[in-house]
């Protein structure tokens, strides 16, 4: 039994050893909107935050995570939506299919969390979730959309 | 394992189970909307018509026949059913009808497979015509109660007033009394002129719970003790079980079962994926026979069909083997491109609840109808005891138009009547069990006279035909015509929506079919790709031959075609096209899925021969655009969907197994990668074409032309993989 902090809530939960975070949240806890898209760190859909940081949590062992550590996922990201991110992305209408975004927002919220200022540069070097649809350029338009609103 | 957060969404999804057997389901689940105090002692309203139900407190509830997997139709289906019926866009919202309900209604949406870019184009008709039969059935009713003339009345925004008199009704006030009434025979719908809603940039109706995590896919169906599964079929093509370890694995923690799904495939179902998925990939397995396919092995087989005497004729005009006699100059050049994978971010999935009675899916599919049918033959249960329920696809990419993991799942759930099953396949899985977009090679000619003039083309496509493996009975003559997308004739009613645009005096197209054993598939934009690199490579390179400018080039040739000329000098005019900026760019302009489309690439290429993609002008002409901003993100999807395969698309057979089961391995194209994409949407009216695929089809061979601007060096092969384009 491992006690976890997720959004905001204290959380006991019993997995093995090995269990990636990502399962722990989707089977476990019922936060389905983490997505599995590969496994293997390759795709980013999995991303969340640990204290704040993203990290993708396919390969993330949840064992691994500290008493402390808080960790937040897209459900916990703001109350309604209305994370600045969130709010981008609804104004310029990012998602297509969808099923990377809860991925994607989380990693471009991670990136201003450390770096409040990023430019299309910083977008593009530290933003490397995979998207099959597409919606690269509205992530990149929704990125400076949302730090207007932070 | 405790489980110390509840979800309110598994009530939600027992109930919508629970209820699904029923016709009613429909309409007692809109009518839930039905919550004003006015409305609350009375029962719901029933529908309208099957495309209709609107509630005692107006929301408008339309139903959508196709599959939303990104690509928008859900949002463009419902503006034109808004549209015809002058509802209030603000109170909209959507819900599938089930292909069981289909099939019990006598099909009354008729189709519900979603692909070659028809949500919209195919069914336009049907559904504004259903609508504009609800709006002239409220309107009717409305007067009724006035004791008024129909032609008195006005509708607008969901309120239908009475002129003379002032007095108003809004459609909920009306819907249940209109649904009594016979359906109009005589149905004139809206002049596009007068359209409001169709045409305008209005925001997706799908978005909002996209960016809170609430959305749910088919990946994230939780259903009161259900049990997860994980599969592995046979990595090899037609290779079946010999035997397998269960005794490996059953001890495993959270292991319930390990069985053999039909005659190819092992799964392991536990308690949660990440065990059952964990146990599967432990469990020893012997495989017998298949096919020990090499892709490299093939390319002999693909050349010989370059040359090869027989081959079908696609189209053709003129005597074009007395041009090529005749030809002052020829030039000729082979293509070559590989087997790619659809790989969407969600990878297939599907739920099953089974029982002597009954058989349920929760599934993504491309083709609720085709799901079903699936459903009702892995059970052994008749079709009307089988219902599915479709999910929101988490891309589709024509890999969700086959059924193959419904059935898998229906099969598994098969072994543990009463309990619902989740089958997950891993992307590995994925990878290896795929529908191929099929590799092909062409064998390219033209022929140019004495004054540079194009006097002959002749295109050999050698590969394999898509229709040949999966739908054998659309094959007519031995001729694939869906091989020829884009360069077929346009005579023949089946292929006037891919047929060729240029004028050419004389040409032949052709296909000399060679047959891997890979299952291949529809892949979005499907052949279309292909023949678009083979074509405006081409006419790049007889430009160049001729010493005439690219962009003139092709204009002399479109002639017939003022469409396909028009979105060609619009990205060229808006690109900078022959400006002395500097600049390498590349042109391509393809019809294709009824569309026109167009791109110009500005590359730059460094001293090490890297490639860099700097931006990109692309114009489409669908006739009528009925949401220029899902337009505009469907043509920048388009580009990285058709780059990606162009930079790394490539799924290599050693053996008969995919070497590629992950993106690690399967490279797709990143945010860095990402050009900037000018998008001109324009218009022309008339014609409904496609959007999804179409454009993909110019984004690699603008590159491509841009590459030879800026090196002089010609790409034929792909994927590219950022190979040195400085060397020749
Ligand atoms: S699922 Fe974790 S990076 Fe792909
Ligand atoms: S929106 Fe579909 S994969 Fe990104």
């Amino acid at each position: 039994m491992a006690r976890l902090h997720v959004n905001g809530q204290v959380v006991d939960v019993e997995f093995d050893d090995d269990t990636p975070l990502l399962w722990v949240l989707r089977e476990q806890l019922g936060l389905t909107g983490t997505k599995y898209g590969c496994g293997v760190a390759a795709c980013g859909a999995c991303t969340v935050h640990i204290d704040g940081m993203a990290v993708r949590s396919c390969v993330y062992p949840a064992s691994a995570i500290g008493a402390e550590e808080q960790i937040t996922t897209i459900e916990g990201l703001s109350e309604d939506g209305s994370h600045p991110v969130q709010e981008a992305w609804k104004e310029l209408d990012v998602p297509q299919c969808g099923y990377c975004q809860p991925g994607m927002i989380m990693a471009v919220a991670g990136m201003l969390n450390n770096n409040p200022e990023a430019t299309d540069e910083d977008t593009d070097t530290e933003i490397t979730n995979i998207c099959r649809c597409g919606t690269f350029q509205r992530v990149r338009r929704g990125v400076q959309l949302a730090k207007t609103k932070m | 394992m405790t489980n110390s957060i509840s979800l309110s969404r598994r009530g939600f999804l027992i109930s919508s189970g629970a209820a699904g057997l029923t016709i009613s389901f429909l309409a007692g689940c809109a009518g839930a909307d039905d919550n004003t105090p006015a409305a609350a002692d009375l029962p719901p309203n029933p529908e309208v018509n099957a495309w209709v139900h609107i509630g005692r407190d107006d929301v408008v509830t339309i139903r959508i026949a196709r599959s939303e997997m990104g690509q928008g139709t859900l949002t463009g289906l419902a503006q034109l059913v808004a549209e015809e019926l002058e509802a209030d866009w603000d109170k909209v919202v959507t819900e599938y009808p089930t292909p069981g309900e289909n099939l019990a209604r006598n099909r009354v949406w008729r189709d519900f497979s979603t692909g070659g870019s028809q949500g919209i184009r195919s069914s336009h008709q049907y559904v504004r015509e259903g609508a504009a039969a609800a709006r002239m059935m409220m309107v009717q009713a409305a007067a009724n109660e006035w004791g008024v003339q129909v032609g008195e009345c006005t509708v607008s925004k969901g309120v239908i007033t009475h002129g003379p008199s002032g007095n108003e009704l809004p459609f909920g006030a009306v819907a249940e009394a209109a649904s009594q009434l016979d359906a109009p025979s005589d149905i004139t719908l809206k002049d596009p002129s007068t359209w409001t809603i169709v045409g305008q940039p209005v925001a997706r109706l799908d978005t909002a719970d996209k960016v809170t995590g609430a959305q749910q896919y088919g990946a994230d169906i939780v259903l009161d003790g259900m049990l997860l599964a994980s599969i592995k079929a046979a990595p090899v093509r037609n290779a079946t079980v010999a035997s397998f370890d269960a005794s490996a694995v059953e001890g495993m923690p959270g292991v319930v079962k390990v069985m053999q799904v039909g005659d190819n495939a092992v799964a392991v179902i536990a308690d949660t994926w990440w065990r059952a998925n964990k146990a599967v990939e432990a469990l020893p397995v012997e495989w017998a026979g298949g096919d020990r396919f090499n892709s490299a092995d093939f390319e002999a087989e693909l050349d010989e069909g370059l040359t090869a005497e027989e081959a079908g004729i696609g189209n053709q005009g003129g005597d074009v083997d007395t041009a090529f006699a005749n030809a002052a100059q020829i030039v000729e050049a082979t293509y070559n491109l590989p087997f790619q994978s659809h790989a969407p971010m969600e990878p297939m999935n599907a739920t099953a609840l089974y029982t002597d009675e009954s058989c349920e899916v929760w599934c993504p599919t491309q083709n609720g109808e085709a799901a079903l049918a699936a459903a009702s033959q892995a059970s052994g249960l008749p079709i009307a005891q089988c219902e599915v329920y479709k999910q929101l696809l988490g891309g589709g990419f024509g890999r969700r138009g086959m059924s193959d993991y419904v059935a898998q799942a229906v099969l598994i759930a098969k072994e543990m009547p009463g309990t619902p099953i989740k089958l997950q396949w891993s992307r590995e899985e994925d990878q290896r069990q795929g529908f191929y977009h099929p590799t092909t090679k062409a064998r390219v000619r033209g022929a140019l006279d004495e004054d540079g003039n194009l006097t002959g083309v002749n295109i050999r496509i050698s590969g394999q035909s898509i229709l040949a493996g999966i739908m054998p009975q659309a094959i007519v003559g031995g001729i694939d015509i869906a091989t020829f997308q884009g360069l077929a004739s346009p005579d023949n009613p089946r292929t006037a929506d891919q047929s060729l645009k240029y004028t050419f005096p004389n040409f032949r197209i052709e296909h000399a079919m060679r047959t891997p054993p890979v299952r291949p598939g529809f892949w979005r934009g499907v052949n279309a790709n292909q023949n678009a690199i083979y074509l405006e490579c081409l006419m790049d390179e007889l430009a160049v031959a001729a010493g005439r400018d690219p962009l003139e080039f092709r204009l002399a040739h479109l002639q017939d075609s003022p469409k396909s000329a028009a979105v060609l000098q619009a990205v060229a005019d808006r690109s900078g096209w022959g400006s002395d900026d500097g600049k390498h760019r590349g042109l391509c302009a393809f019809y294709s899925f009824g569309s026109y489309t167009a791109a110009c690439a500005e590359v730059t290429v460094d001293d090490n021969g890297q490639l860099k993609i700097d931006r990109i002008v692309a114009a489409t002409d669908p006739g009528h655009a009925v949401n220029p901003q899902q337009i505009e993100a469907q043509v920048e999807g388009s580009f990285v969907y058709g780059l990606s395969a162009m930079l790394y698309g490539n799924v290599n057979f050693v053996d008969g197994e995919v070497q590629e089961t992950n993106f690690d391995t399967y490279n797709v194209m990143r945010l860095s990668e990402m050009p900037e994409v000018e998008t001109i949407v324009m218009p022309s009216g008339g014609f409904w074409g496609g959007v999804g695929e179409p454009t993909i089809a110019v984004a690699a061979p603008a590159v491509l032309n841009a590459i030879y601007a800026a090196t002089g060096n010609r790409v034929r092969e792909l994927p590219l993989n950022y190979r040195n384009l400085r060397e020749a």
